[in-house]
């Protein structure tokens, strides 16, 4: 039984990395609005949970149109980005700018009407949903192209489905990096997360980039969104919670505001849910069981918080003055 | 003022207490919005209609037999509260539900301070009657049969050697879950496999642990909204073993999530599809014509706790002309019926458990709700002396 043990680890890995992708995916998104808001944007769950069930409609109505899974996927995945991006601007516009105008410098406040926010959205989507189709729980059509499974060396498997999440994830990292360090609105948005104040003064509108970062954060928890939905194959009003709430803590622990920081922290945390669930039974004859992942996962985060409270990219940050 | 409106209230509450007596209001509890909305809103329609059909007699002998749906979203404290809410709806005196055991014993603690009968169609937990209350009874079977009747297909009829067991963590999932396993281990089959899990989505821990123990069987102890993307997934990894699951894989949403997958999978069930009864075709039939939709899993059960209802008051009030019956009353009334159900002969024990209760295992052939039932088990209970 312990060559077994052994012989799955790189299976493990792999399933581990799968799930931490989606995590980065969405952690992007928590962690660009922190980088130039200083705001933890707790509706963004709510975002990514918006680009699930886009992606379950648009497979719903345009399968009869469209027969290539893959084209179907590339829709399904734009238009969810659109989507999610759209209801992220809207909220900014709504509900962070005003309290900005208003001149609220606490960030108790915004952060209470984001939560209120979140629970909104899962509503509102849940009494759509119903209307519209009376479901509460939304399934992604099985596609045999997109569920087809590649054997890997060592015995590892991927199905089709979960390399195209892969790719698209390190697709999204590069492209964020490119934007952020390589074009003018990245320049702006550096320079409006070092200071609004001074950037308005060097002629860079920070409303005007403040919203387009979160049109980007949103695009992004969308796209994850479509891809989770496809990899696990359900989705429902309140999908977002969780995988949101892991999103936060692996953008946390990479170090918020830091993009490289939320992917390696959505991948560290995605392998150790994964080994922690696959080892813990072993290990403990069946006492703790596979329930305890999520346990596991984050004994061990708040141990390398206690090490490294910044984060593994975070910089430091000693008081302004 | 509000001293006054406080007032106003007691008194139209007690006037309407003997006016509006001929009211008789029997409510439904169940999920009807959320996640397992789909098993919910069954035991509200096949409630109702036993309800309306009754109606006309009540007319006719001076009673207004209304029915009061109510939504209990399969959480414990909504349960509780609903609960309190139907105690103090004086016109109730009966109460159908609810679908989930975890939420009907906290519930029925509040119905037993009111002796308000209640009538489930779906509880299969076993604690729900062996507290004794007088006024709480079930027409299904229990898990503590519906388990090992699992495990015995299993280990008998499949020949399962290893069994790999998955609950969801709560009442009704873990509580099966468990007698399923321990009947198993009684019978020589290894259990190599014992999780509890709240995931929804991401079951990619368990799967890899399936793929290195090789079960033969994997058992999941809980409702269709993780069985079935459990069941999906295991098939998508390339995990074979056969599929079984209790009664809460009895919805067509089951294999809409499930989707292909759902081929080969069984289930055991407490309420027989409609094929296994007679009389069920011209039910399914006016369900169909009454609310536009196919009558599933418990619409059968929870028509037939109408009717032990309808029957339970009928023979009240012919024994006590002129009179409306009080909880009490209904409750006594209820325990001591016997009728011909549709799913067969009903009475209950002292206990309230039904005496004759059925077990069924049931495979899905095709990717298509209803599945085909393989074997029907009778067990009987005897009443105590």
């Amino acid at each position: 039984m312990d060559g077994a043990l052994l012989d799955i680890l790189p299976s493990i890995i792999l399933e581990g990395l799968l799930v931490g992708c989606v995590y980065a995916m969405i952690a992007l998104g928590y962690t660009m609005v922190y980088g130039v808001l200083g705001l933890i944007n707790f509706a963004h769950s709510e975002v990514f949970m918006i680009g699930a069930v886009t992606g379950v409609e648009v497979f719903r109505y345009l399968s009869p149109h469209i027969d290539n899974p893959f084209a179907l996927l590339v829709v399904a995945i734009l238009t969810a980005g659109f989507v999610s991006g759209a209801t992220a601007v809207t909220i900014e516009r709504l509900a962070y700018r005003p309290l900005r105008r208003r001149g609220y410098t606490n960030r108790l406040v915004p952060l209470i009407t984001a939560i209120g926010i979140s629970f909104f959205l899962q509503d509102l989507v849940r009494l759509i949903e119903g209307l519209w189709h009376g479901e509460f729980y939304m399934n992604y059509p099985s596609h045999a192209e997109l569920e087809h499974t590649l054997v890997l060396p060592m015995d590892m498997t991927l199905q089709v489905k979960g390399l195209i999440t892969m790719v698209v994830t390190l697709l999204m990292l590069g492209g964020l990096w490119f934007l952020v360090q390589r074009t003018r609105l990245g320049k702006a948005i550096r320079a409006v997360a070092q200071d609004a104040t001074t950037a308005s003064l060097m002629g860079v509108n920070p409303d005007s980039v403040i919203a387009r970062t979160f049109f980007i954060g949103g695009f992004l928890g969308g796209v994850a969104g479509v891809l989770f939905g496809v990899l696990y194959t359900q989705v429902n009003p309140f999908c977002g919670f969780i995988p949101g709430i892991k999103a936060f803590t692996a953008a946390v622990l990479g170090g918020i505001g830091s993009i490289p920081g939320a992917m390696i922290g959505g991948v560290i945390l995605g392998q150790l849910e994964t080994l922690g669930g696959f080892y813990l039974p072993f290990f403990t004859d069946g006492a703790i069981g596979t329930e305890y992942k999520d346990v596991f996962g984050f004994v061990i985060l708040v141990l390398l918080l206690l090490c490294r409270p910044q984060g593994i990219f975070g910089k430091a940050q000693k008081d302004k003055v | 003022m509000k001293i006054h409106t406080f007032t106003a209230l007691l008194l139209s509450s007690a006037f309407s207490a003997t006016v509006g007596a001929d009211t008789i209001k029997i409510a439904s509890v169940s999920p009807l919005s959320g996640s397992q909305a789909g098993l919910g809103d069954m035991i509200k329609l096949g409630a109702q209609l036993a309800i309306e059909e009754a109606a006309p007699w009540f007319k006719e002998n001076g009673f207004n037999l209304a029915f009061s749906p109510q939504d209990d979203q399969a959480s414990p404290d909504v349960g509780v509260a609903t609960a309190r809410r139907i105690v103090n709806d004086r016109e109730i005196l009966g109460v159908i539900g609810h679908l989930n055991s975890g939420v009907a014993i906290p519930a029925s603690e509040v119905y037993r301070e009111y002796q308000l009968a209640m009538v489930s169609p779906a509880n299969t937990n076993p604690q729900i009657t062996e507290r004794r209350y007088p006024n709480v009874n079930r027409i299904c079977g229990r898990d503590d049969v519906q388990g090992p009747v699992g495990a015995e297909f299993a280990v008998n009829e499949l020949g399962a050697k290893r069994i790999f067991v998955v609950h969801d963590k709560t009442t009704y999932g873990q509580g099966v879950a468990e007698a399923f396993r321990t009947r198993a281990l009684a019978l020589g089959a290894e259990v190599v496999g014992y999780d509890g899990t709240e995931e929804l989505s991401n079951f990619s821990s368990l799967i890899l642990r399936m793929r290195v123990m090789k079960p033969d069987v994997v058992y999941f102890g809980g409702i269709y909204d993780r069985g079935g993307v459990l069941l999906k997934q295991m098939r998508e990894r390339g995990i074979t073993a056969t599929y079984i699951g209790p009664d809460a894989m009895d919805s067509s949403e089951f294999v809409k999530i499930a989707q292909d997958a759902v081929i080969g999978a069984y289930y055991t069930t407490v309420a027989g599809p409609a094929d296994q009864f007679p009389a069920a075709r011209s039910f399914a039939e006016r369900f169909k014509a009454r609310f536009q939709k196919d009558a599933e899993s418990y619409a059968l059960y929870a028509y037939d706790c109408g009717n032990v209802f309808v029957a339970a008051l009928k023979n009240w009030i012919e024994q006590n002309p002129g009179k409306t019956p009080s909880r009490t009353d209904v409750a006594q009334a209820v325990r001591a019926v016997t009728i011909d159900g549709i799913t067969g002969a009903i009475a209950f024990d002292d206990k309230g458990d039904r005496v004759r209760s059925d077990y069924y295992i049931v495979k899905f052939e095709t990717a298509s709700y209803p599945g085909t039932t393989v074997k029907a088990i009778t067990q009987t209970i005897e009443p105590a002396p």
